[in-house]
């Protein structure tokens, strides 16, 4: 049985050419700069662990850690990380991961992306309150960034 | 990550519950605890020959598998269930999944320009 609180699972239409989507989410710097964290000068290589601090507002002082799993040019690409490691002052290397597993399909008008996270259940479950409390606060500062990208545009 | 260390880190984490549930006075507590409220460790052992070290013990072993916890209100400690174990679980789920959202809409608004 699939536990209801083990995965994640999202899928978004994307209206633009394979190539450009596949660079998006395969070439470090171009992951960094949607999913915040400076991954500048760095690439993803399979087998291999890239780290970078979230440019997040809020979360700056935060370093992101994963560790690539499978390239699948123009198609596949799966990671593995810490997705509560909010506390810098905790060594989380030796606790479980969560796996992000991306799926580009071709479809009519652009790319079909899935992206999945899934192990959630292995993650102690004192980890899950500590990133919920962080969360909670982060809401503020998001809103504050919607306000700032409204009055801009 | 093979299937296999996958089910065994979820039977892992559900051991200590099942173990923690294995026990008559241990059920009777949580049956308690489940008609809701705070309890105190007196009102536990009110009618009944459990001493209060033994319900201390009892509830110890119910703490460390996240079945309660203790709040502190004033001078006493009071003992609940701790119903939110799951639903914290999936809040976190949902907050996760929020994010995903928020950066799955930035590569949106990045790769369609």
């Amino acid at each position: 049985m699939i536990s209801p609180t083990d995965r994640i699972d999202r899928k978004i239409l994307l209206h633009a050419p394979l190539a450009k989507v596949w660079n998006a989410i395969s070439n470090a710097e171009e992951f960094g700069d949607w999913f915040k964290v400076d991954f500048i000068g760095k690439t993803f290589e399979p087998g291999q662990k890239i780290g970078g601090h979230i440019t997040y507002p809020g979360y700056e002082h935060l370093l992101a850690e994963m560790e690539i799993d499978k390239i699948e040019p123009q198609h596949y690409l799966s990671l593995h990380w810490h997705p509560y490691a909010v506390d810098p002052n905790i060594d989380y290397s030796q606790e479980p991961t969560t796996m992000v597993e991306f799926v580009l399909k071709e479809v009519d008008d652009g790319i079909l992306l899935s992206v999945s996270e899934s192990g959630f259940d292995r993650i102690p479950l004192s980890r899950r309150k500590e990133a919920f409390r962080m969360n909670s606060s982060g809401w503020e500062e998001q809103m504050k960034n919607i306000e700032h990208y409204v009055a801009a545009h | 990550m093979s299937p296999h260390t996958e089910t065994g880190g979820s039977t892992q984490e559900l051991a200590p519950i099942f173990a923690a549930l294995g026990d008559v006075t241990r059920l009777r507590i949580i049956s308690v605890l489940c008609n809701g409220g705070a309890v105190s460790i007196s009102q536990l052992t009110a009618g009944t020959n459990i001493t209060r070290q033994a319900v201390t013990k009892h509830l110890g072993v119910l703490a460390n598998a996240g079945l309660v916890r203790d709040i502190k209100a004033g001078r006493e400690r009071l003992w609940e269930f701790e119903p939110t174990r799951i639903e914290e679980a999936r809040r976190s789920l949902e907050r996760i999944g929020q994010q995903w959202d928020n950066a799955l809409a930035r590569l949106k608004l990045k790769v369609e320009i």
